[in-house]
């Protein structure tokens, strides 16, 4: 069977739902406007700022901030175009008519990762640009030095998430189980293990947190990360290369349900 | 062509299929029965490669389905109607199905129309009823005109032209020369669209033959025969001689005889003899459904019992009497009790039972506990007098736990439990 049967197909079943609609739209959405929001406030907060913070102040990371919440809409994206097959039996249609499984899982990714390149991508860039045009003189211009890399790296780490989701998804099958799992996870735990002292080592190396040092242009003054940004973006790639292999191995085991 | 050999299927401790050994031949609708949880989804997911066979192995055509060239253009299959997404139109799903394996888009609209779905093809699936899903499932099927159909339970929820057309498409199918196998847990269904039957019970074989041959194997032939109401010595007479001629007598309900072992030329030629009239003679077969019951009897796993409704009684004030039960409900042979009688049994609290508030009216006569709904009038039953404190006619509808009286009645008090005082 030809992948490219399988692909249009996944095609057809990812434009004809509506939650691919409303996730993508959402993380659209949030990402830019509280990328807006806050890149306006720093605007105003740059002048009661310390000369220290001034030095680091990072005007294309500030536009990317919206990325923290616009990364929940990609998750549950990701989550829904796998584990819908499984809450509504589908899967059983799709495997017995597709069974080579392998096929059937690449070929479904593959769709998806690049619909949410293709929305992360054109969401990175606007944010830039509407997050720059929030910061009046302090901004950055796409020609300045690593500029050009954070704005496509912004675009890579929310695909890379909506795909680390995807790989979850297929382990878990259940919808509820992988956003109960994943929410909290990219929400709070990332973000508690990365601020206290003692854990910090280990919050780095988390998907979120290393991959996100790619959006980084200016580097904070006390900043102690093992990694540079294409080093992070690598260590979340391992991530999301774990995630994707389990989802693979169980389902090529697995009897589907 | 299906071939099961040895097939198994353990989840965990539970043994859903074990050693299961068949063939479904092409040109034929092959039934495959059996009762709910016998292993029928199971080793239907087995065939389509959806679950991974324990022991043992199933093809189709030789090939395990999960190497089959082509699968989806050599098999079709219904699973479950409801498998499919909500949110997406009936075209769509079809659309995704077909794209799967290469068919041309014109085909959808053309199993669409078949199976009746044309005008709600835009419409999102949530929408359906079940009969509706069912037509999609069977368009699905029927996408890739395969020459081997699998249908789990097809006539769920369909209207009876649903079920006639099911039925006829299956016929029509099958004498294409494809191979149909279809899963139900109606035997009269499958008497009237299969050829050929696979029963199963508890995951395992229990017959593998065609319809004809099933019915003769399993249905009993009989003869009913009716005498004169009004002259009940003349069925005396005619029982003694059918048996004495080598037949076997029951007597029904309503006062016919059921005779096997017998001709129903013989049986006229002794009533003749022994000079008795018959109102009736008329031959009948045992139903399919019958033989079926009681070939799955020992392997059903799901049995109904009895609703005893102990968790929802009140303790019923002294002298109530529980609610009449409904004639016939709860097992078969079960008769309506004579009306409770006035003033009758005004201490029927459980005799013997002790520490148990009165049992359910529906128990089995006889068994413990069923004692205070024998309608057995009770010889010793106090007359009248304690009958105005709970009247029966109170008690059908199970009254709230305010006794008509402090329970002082000797009776009573030695059989309610401690904290019931």
């Amino acid at each position: 069977m030809a992948a490219t049967q399988v692909v249009r197909s996944e095609w057809t079943k990812i434009r004809s739902v509506a939650s691919t609609v409303w996730t993508l739209s959402l993380a659209v959405v949030v990402t830019i406007a509280l990328g807006m929001l806050i890149s306006a406030l720093s605007k105003n907060e740059f002048e009661t700022m310390s000369a220290r913070d001034r030095l680091s102040f990072d005007p294309t990371f500030i536009s990317f901030a919206g990325m923290s919440l616009g990364q929940l809409a990609m998750i549950v994206f990701g989550v829904l175009v796998v584990s819908n097959e499984y809450s509504t039996g589908m899967i059983r249609a799709s495997l017995a008519a597709v069974p080579r499984r392998g096929t059937f899982l690449l070929s479904k990714l593959a769709v998806a990762t690049a619909l949410a390149l293709v929305v992360s991508m054109a969401t990175s860039f606007a944010t830039f640009f509407l997050g720059q045009a929030m910061l009046g003189e302090h901004k950055a211009s796409l020609g300045d030095d690593g500029v050009l890399r954070a704005v496509i790296g912004g675009g890579l780490y929310m695909t890379l998430i909506a795909l680390f989701s995807m790989g979850v998804a297929a382990m878990l099958r259940s919808p509820m189980l992988s956003l109960g799992i994943l929410m909290p996870f990219f929400f709070l735990i990332s973000n508690i293990l990365g601020n206290v002292d003692a854990t910090k080592k280990v919050g780095q190396f988390l998907p979120d947190q290393a991959g996100s040092r790619i959006m980084q242009v200016v580097t904070p003054l006390d900043d102690d990360t093992p990694y540079g940004p294409w080093g992070g973006l690598g260590i979340m790639a391992l991530w999301v290369i774990a995630a994707v292999v389990g989802g693979y191995v169980l389902l090529k085991r697995r009897d589907a349900q | 062509m299906i071939e099961a050999v040895g097939l198994t299927k353990r989840y965990g401790d539970k043994t859903a299929v074990y050693n299961l050994s068949f063939q479904v031949r092409p040109g034929a609708v092959t039934g495959f029965l059996g009762p709910n949880g016998s292993g029928k989804s199971t080793t239907m997911r087995m065939i389509l490669g959806l679950d991974n066979p324990t022991a043992g192995q199933v093809t189709i055509g030789g090939y395990p389905y999960r190497r089959l060239p082509n699968a989806p253009r050599q098999v079709g299959a219904l699973l479950d109607a409801k498998a499919v997404h909500g949110g997406r139109s009936a075209r769509n799903h079809l659309l995704s199905l077909a794209q799967l394996s290469g068919i041309p888009a014109r085909r959808v609209d053309e199993v669409l129309g078949v199976v009746g779905l044309h005008e709600v093809a835009r419409r999102r699936s949530k929408g359906f009823s079940l009969g509706m899903g069912q037509r999609l499932g069977i368009a699905a099927a029927l996408l890739g005109d395969p020459q081997v159909l699998l249908f789990d339970e097809p006539v769920n929820g369909l209207d009876p032209e649903g079920i006639l057309w099911v039925r006829n498409l299956m016929k029509a199918l099958a004498a294409e020369g494809r191979t149909v196998f279809v899963s139900s847990h109606l035997m009269s269904e499958m008497a009237l669209t299969a050829d050929h039957l696979i029963v199963i019970g508890r995951g395992q074989l229990l017959a593998d033959m065609s319809v004809t041959d099933f019915i003769s194997a399993n249905s009993a032939d009989f003869a009913r025969v009716r005498t004169p109401d009004t002259e009940p010595q003349q069925r005396e007479k005619l029982s003694a001689a059918i048996t004495e001629a080598g037949g076997h007598v029951l007597p029904e309900q309503d006062g016919a005889l059921r005779v096997t072992g017998l001709a129903l030329p013989r049986i006229s030629d002794i009533a003749h003899d022994s000079d008795v009239r018959l109102w009736e003679l008329s031959p009948h077969q045992a139903s399919l459904e019958e033989a079926y019951m009681r070939m799955t009897q020992g392997a059903v796993d799901y049995r109904s019992t009895t609703d005893q409704k102990a968790g929802l009684q009140q303790p019923l004030p002294p002298g109530a009497q529980p609610p009449v039960p409904v004639p016939g409900q709860g097992q078969p042979g079960w008769y309506a009790p004579p009306p409770p009688q006035q003033g009758g049994q005004p201490f029927a609290a459980p005799q013997g039972v002790p520490g148990q508030a009165p049992a359910g009216p529906y128990g089995a006569p006889g068994a413990p506990g069923a004692a205070p709904g024998a309608p057995a009038p009770n010889p010793y039953a106090q007359p009248a007098p304690q009958a105005p404190q709970a009247p029966p006619a109170q008690a059908p509808a199970a009254p709230p736990a305010v006794p008509a009286a402090p329970p002082t009645a000797p009776a009573a008090d030695l059989t309610k439990p401690e904290d019931a005082r």
